[in-house]
């Protein structure tokens, strides 16, 4: 190939390894520069990050286009992709395997390196120097590793396949285009929560500024993370046609671990700016944060585990991870023995106070994420002593997580409303008497309404759910003493804290009533047939025929009637894609705020009967709802104006 | 001591108590709540105990799928090359699904040697083998490891 452009790839390639380039400078020039208080050497952090950045997008594009041109001779777009594939899909596939997710993976790393370089203005050169050169040793490590192992560019020359193997039909969705970026960029955000800690400890500065600034980040990537987990799971219940939402699969257990300590995380950094308190935890729940996501990629990616997610993998990708891993938890650990002592943490609080419940917070929620890890790693450890290959079951993590949330759950309205320093139980308890009133009787009357008898699982549920809303609601109502339009003078940091946790609740009631109430029914039908799943006919009219761009479909068509009214028309499919032959189950949904109809087709019987899944699932939708809340709220809280105040400041006096 | 010496050390004594109870009873249900892996050889040999939940797995044996012509019942053999077990599996079966795939089934040993399934795992990718079935195939030696390079796409 002598023309320019068969070169392609290569200048792909060639733009990672400049990307590697550029992030070892980033990391010993800026250090260098604070070492020897050069403020000249600590200026280059910046513009270094920012190139990392353009360089690792610049490749990220190039295998972008390598996609949407086919071209073969890379041999990842050959395994991932196919002539007949939808454009969208097409620059969907550069992340649906393992090289090309690494490399969206760094070169997300690589924008949060960038942003950080954009809004730090109001940071100190050196705390910048510092943040920046820590951020660029983990992109060294990852671009060394995509680079190593995992060469998306890597050419299939000569031999180009005339077609692509395709991009595995589970993939092929909207689902996907959204659900890896989203979580990759909520994994990696966390870096910076990282990177600040570690600067702050290396620095000697961990007070409440270093908090205020570390607190928009760690709020930004919780963000992600939380609408990342919630994609999957929204994606899992539509794509993989059983209508399973959460499996407490290692790789889903993966992105809840770094989430649950990263919520930790964002309630102990706003003790440390308020109250000067819980420093050197909280730079512990940050490094455990970015551990936690750089072991999820690693459980991810080895495939040591049986997961619903795992892919035909290679394990010696898997212990390079684990020595990245292994680099950085040691590291930043050993940093946190010899530099932690020396912080001293300033003021008292009460046993009642604002303090012990978030404390109680942190311990609750990292007691959740370390029973999950060990669910998550035990049979990792019994199969390297060669003890036999076990799974632990869902119902563990059932057992271990809802007593958990539960709790949780119970302390939210209260710590919310409590006071700094030391407060009174009297008072708590006479402002949430009405809320406690009040959950409790419509906790009893929502089963006996709804399913016509007492469960008390339900019952517990809507009552902590309702408990949380309501004593957050009456928080509300005293700081606006009674008057609504006060409410926007209460300032956009408490707005985002009750609309995140009032998602809690909604959450809650989602999974209390989903959990409790769905219906479902596996039948043997052929069209003409009607099966009843509770106060639903389902009518399999007629059975039919679809041809895609890339597959060909038998599909089903159903009414669905309630109370002899028609709800709705669902044509469940069975697709069989071309160029893999695989089978895949199109589920039809639905969809309602308080129940969704689920139907997929089973496998063909004899006679042109099909085995079909029924389903009624109540509040569904609920479970995801919260989820935007949640990262509603996070929202509004980094919008607060007290994290810019300081630019304006010296804006002023410029 | 110090009052606010003496409130750290509650503070701590408070924490490893609970954590230590917390890993504790944690271990406790794990030890209850694991799913033990089984190989064909294993259940063919009668070291399952009839009515414990396992899982088990192992190649789809050609030609060894049956289906009931009421409902959605099916029985099928899984081998690792070495011994051979039915499963039966009332319900709808995964995509994946086919001869010479390798799954793995979660379920209960019934008294006459069948295994009872409640669940049979799908996978995302189809040339994936779940490694316990690898680990199954390999251990039944020379027969499984031909099993093993046949299935291979």
């Amino acid at each position: 190939m002598t023309e320019w452009y068969g070169m392609v790839p290569e200048f792909g390639q060639l733009a990672l390894i400049f990307a590697l380039l550029v992030s070892v400078l980033q990391v010993v020039i800026p250090l260098l520069g604070v070492r020897n208080s050069q403020d000249w050497l600590m200026a280059y952090a910046r513009p270094l990050a920012s190139a990392q950045a353009v360089f690792l997008l610049i490749s990220l594009a190039i295998l972008t286009y390598c996609f949407v041109v086919d071209d073969f001779s890379v041999a990842y777009v050959a395994k991932n992709s196919n002539t007949a594939l939808p454009t969208p899909f097409k620059v969907s596939a550069v992340w649906g395997a393992h090289e090309g997710s690494l490399l969206l993976w760094v070169t997300l790393l690589g924008c949060w390196g960038l942003a950080v370089s954009l809004f730090s203005r109001s940071l100190p050169l050196d705390m910048v120097a510092r943040v920046l050169s820590i951020m660029g040793m983990v992109s060294v490590g990852f671009i060394l590793f995509t680079l190593e192992t995992s060469n998306p560019f890597e050419r299939s020359l000569p031999s180009v396949p005339s077609e692509g193997a395709d991009l595995n039909p589970l993939l092929q969705d909207f689902g996907l285009i959204v659900h890896p970026p989203t979580l990759y960029m909520g994994y990696v955000g966390l870096s910076v929560a990282f990177a600040f800690a570690l600067a702050a400890l290396m620095g000697g500065r961990l007070d409440a500024a270093w908090a205020r600034w570390s607190r928009p980040w760690t709020t930004a990537a919780w963000i992600f993370l939380t609408v990342g987990i919630a994609l999957g799971s929204w994606w899992a219940y539509y794509e993989l046609g059983w209508g399973g939402w959460w499996f407490w699969d290692p790789v889903e257990n993966a992105s809840l671990m770094p989430w649950l300590v990263a919520t930790a995380l964002l309630h102990s950094l706003a003790v440390t700016e308020k109250r000067g308190l819980f420093k050197s935890w909280t730079v512990l729940l940050a490094i455990f944060a970015f551990s936690l996501s750089l072991l999820g990629t690693f459980l991810v990616r080895s495939g040591v585990l049986t997961s619903v997610h795992a892919f035909a993998s290679d394990p010696e990708r898997g212990i390079f991870i684990l020595a990245l891993l292994g680099i950085c938890v040691g590291g930043s650990l050993l940093l946190y023995a010899l530099k932690a002592p020396t912080v001293a943490s300033v003021g008292r609080y009460e046993w009642v106070s604002r303090e012990s419940f978030m404390l109680l917070n942190n311990l609750l929620l990292v007691v959740a994420a370390f029973a999950i890890l060990l669910g998550t790693l035990y049979p990792l450890v019994i199969d390297f002593f060669g003890m036999g290959k076990i799974s632990v079951g869902a119902s563990w993590f059932n057992t271990m997580f809802v007593p958990l949330s539960v709790l949780l759950a119970l302390i939210i309205g209260p710590g919310a409303l409590s006071r700094w320093k030391a407060d009174e139980l009297k008072r708590i308890g006479g402002q949430t008497v009405a809320a406690a009133i009040i959950s409790l009787l419509l906790a009893f009357a929502v089963p006996l309404l709804h399913g016509g008898d007492m469960n008390w699982q339900v019952f517990l549920g809507i009552a902590v759910a309702l408990w949380l809303i309501t004593v957050t609601l009456t928080d509300v109502w005293k700081k606006c003493r009674g008057q609504l339009s006060r409410i926007p003078s209460l300032g956009l940091s408490f707005q985002g804290m009750v609309l995140a946790h009032i998602g809690v609740a909604i959450t809650i009631i989602g999974v209390a009533m989903v959990a409790n109430y769905s219906e479902e029914k596996a039948a043997r039908m052929a069209p003409g047939d009607i099966e009843t799943l509770g106060a639903y006919q389902f009518e399999f009219v007629q059975a039919g025929h679809i041809e895609g761009p890339n597959f060909v479909s038998d599909a089903a068509r159903f009414r669905v009637t309630k109370d002899g009214k028609e709800i709705s028309l669902l044509t469940p499919e069975k697709r069989r894609y071309n160029a893999r032959g695989q089978i895949m189950t199109e589920a039809a949904i639905d969809v309602s705020l308080f129940r969704d109809v689920y139907i997929s087709m089973g496998e063909p019987l004899d006679n042109g009967a099909w085995g079909m899944r029924l389903q009624v699932k109540p509040f569904m939708r609920w479970v995801w709802l919260g989820a935007i809340f949640m990262s509603l709220g996070g929202a509004l809280a980094m919008a607060d104006k007290r994290y810019r105040r300081r630019k304006t400041l010296q804006e002023a006096n410029a | 001591m110090h009052p606010k010496r003496k409130k750290r050390l509650i503070l701590i004594l408070f924490l490893v108590a609970g954590v230590g109870t917390a890993v504790g009873l944690m271990m406790y249900s794990l030890s209850q709540n694991i799913n033990l892996f089984m190989t064909p050889t294993q259940m063919a040999n009668g070291e399952v105990p009839v009515g414990r939940t396992v899982r088990a797995g192992g190649l789809v044996v050609a030609g060894s799928v049956e289906r009931s012509d009421q409902g959605l019942g099916a029985t099928f053999r899984v081998t690792d090359g070495a011994a051979e077990v039915t499963i039966s599996y009332d319900g709808i079966l995964p995509d994946l699904f086919r001869e010479g795939q390798g799954i793995v089934a979660l379920g209960q040993m019934s008294a006459d040697g069948v295994f009872i399934a409640s669940e049979v795992l799908a996978k995302h990718d189809e040339n994936y083998m779940p490694p316990e079935v690898k680990d199954a195939l390999e251990k039944a030696h020379t027969e499984g490891k031909q099993a093993l390079e046949s299935a291979r796409y």
